[in-house]
């Protein structure tokens, strides 16, 4: 038995080596995100001394683009170590956030997509929608821009560029906030997106740059995914900004704790408190990726201390 | 459920690649592993270690290295394969070929090495003999198959990074159990998922049906 052991950790090395090799050879797409030395990120040191009780812990149901732009990684462990709490962060697209907090899978929703979380609440599964911060969507495509959408003046007008020059467009096609978004500016547009041109895929932000990057096509994308992915290997510019239409706001819902007796209530009370305390506001607005700020403060309390 | 043309278009598309990554990984797999049950070279221990490594793959690292290749910076970007059902293929040919080569090993191994001396001492050519070990071994070698058919059809990491789950050209049984479940259809899921289950059932009825049929036959 010691024989082929032996053998099988020389052979385990050697393709763990071949692998490495095979890495380093071709330029890997990895996304160069600085996070920014916060003055939020100090001491993460795990559970303190005086964490005598067992942490809590709060489940959060959230959109992709939240997680992937390192933005809770940013700001939760303030929380976390306010309240002696744990946050497990479940990053998903707001469809299937909004439908954890319909099962009572998670305490509290953050995501982007009013109807949606007006629909949410008044359907009783969650106490009240909180207004959070805003980030806003961007369409980029590769540097060429073979349709010529560079010179639109609306995101509408882009989207009906697009559709008429038949440019690849890739869709998220997974019912996430943004692809939300997406189908709101082509129905504003008129257009039912078709054909082989329009690729839905399903699948998270990340991904959707990543294949419209390898495609050479066109896309919507929230700022914060898009900017955390500027890198290497990352050819796609912005070609359309600025719009009304392409505002994305985002907002906190409690998960009405009468589903059932898992959900904390009064913690995922606490959570949208200090979410949308102006402490905690001026730390998201200090978040800033490569420079650049991503998501703009935009809560009550934050608006009514501006003032 | 209803078994509607999306769906239908979905079934047929992971049949595609399942049946496509098994074809061109058993024509690699049985010679290869015929030839390595049948052939002493040295280092064979050591080849045969790293065989039995391959069927433990990763797939999802296969898909990695298959997206690293096939990527327009990489070095066969342009065979324009990416996001494609030819980099599915490939993707799930790499992780079934070890496997196919494993099981036919085995199996090749397991018939009685008597029988090779005896069809030599008899006058059959080296050819005739390997084939005859082959038929010997064909238990072995169909489950080797569908055990591979098994193992590409529930297949979804590295479908997913090479295939990127695009509607009507890449998404197969497994990615689109992934998609609804990220939309909330857990329903819609949950339907996939039974069909993913029903073709399996299938497969392995078609299974037992050989099994009995082959068990008969043998003396």
């Amino acid at each position: 038995m010691s024989k082929p052991s032996k053998l099988y950790l020389i052979v385990l090395f050697t393709l763990l080596l071949s692998l490495t090799a095979c890495q380093t050879a071709s330029p890997t797409p990895t996304a160069t995100v600085a996070p920014t030395a916060e003055p939020t990120a100090e001491p993460t040191a795990e559970p303190t001394v005086e964490a005598a009780d067992a942490p809590q812990t709060l489940r959060l149901a959230t959109t992709t683009s939240t997680d992937d732009s390192g933005l809770l990684d940013a700001i939760l462990p303030v929380f976390e170590e306010e309240f002696n709490v744990t946050v497990d962060v479940i990053a998903v697209g707001t469809g299937q956030a909004l439908e954890l907090g319909r099962n009572g899978d998670v305490d509290v929703v953050l995501v982007h997509d009013r109807a949606r979380e007006d629909a949410f609440v008044a359907e009783g599964h969650g106490v009240a929608r909180f207004d959070v911060m805003y980030n806003d969507f961007i369409i980029v495509g590769p540097e060429a821009d073979p349709a010529g959408i560079a010179d639109s003046a609306t995101a509408v007008e882009a989207f009906t560029t697009i559709a008429g020059a038949e440019a690849v467009f890739v869709s998220r096609g997974d019912d996430s906030g943004t692809h939300g978004r997406e189908k709101s500016i082509w129905a504003l547009a008129e257009i039912e997106p078709a054909g082989d041109w329009y690729q839905s895929t399903g699948q998270g932000m990340g991904e959707v740059l990543t294949i419209a990057n390898e495609q050479q096509a066109y896309t919507l994308a929230d700022r914060g995914t898009y900017l955390s992915r500027l890198g290497e290997n990352f050819e796609l510019v912005i070609l359309v900004e600025g719009d009304d239409s392409l505002l994305n706001p985002y907002g906190v819902i409690p998960v009405n704790p009468e589903k059932n007796d898992s959900i904390n209530g009064p913690l995922a009370e606490q959570f949208v408190n200090w979410l949308t305390s102006v402490e905690t506001q001026e730390l998201i607005a200090g978040f800033t990726i490569n420079g650049e700020p991503l998501f703009f403060p935009d809560s009550e309390t934050y608006r009514a201390a501006q003032e | 459920m209803s078994l509607d043309p999306l769906v239908l278009e979905i079934v047929l598309r992971s049949l595609h690649v399942t049946v496509g990554a098994l074809i061109f990984s058993t024509v690699i797999g049985v010679p290869v592993g015929t030839w390595f049950a049948l052939t002493h070279f040295p280092g064979k221990r050591i080849f045969t270690a790293f065989i039995y490594t391959g069927m433990g793959l990763p797939p999802v690292v296969v898909g990695l290295v298959v997206y690293l290749l096939l990527s327009r910076a990489g070095p066969l970007g342009s065979l324009d394969w990416l996001f494609k059902i030819e980099a599915m293929i490939l993707a799930q040919t790499i992780i079934a070929t070890p496997l196919i080569i494993g099981v036919t090993l085995s199996s090749v191994l397991s018939v009685e090495p008597d029988l090779r001396r005896q069809l030599r001492a008899l006058g059959a050519t080296r050819w005739q003999t390997t084939l005859s070990v082959l038929y010997e071994a064909r238990f072995g070698l169909i489950v080797g198959l569908v055990a591979g058919f098994g193992s590409i059809i529930s297949e979804v990491g590295a479908v997913m990074l090479v295939g990127g789950n695009i509607e009507g050209r890449t998404r197969v049984l497994t990615t689109a159990v992934v998609l609804e479940t990220r939309r909330g259809a857990f329903d819609l899921a949950l339907a996939f998922g039974i069909i993913l289950l029903l073709v399996a059932l299938l497969t392995n009825a078609v299974l037992v049906g050989l099994q009995g049929r082959s068990g008969r036959s043998t003396p």
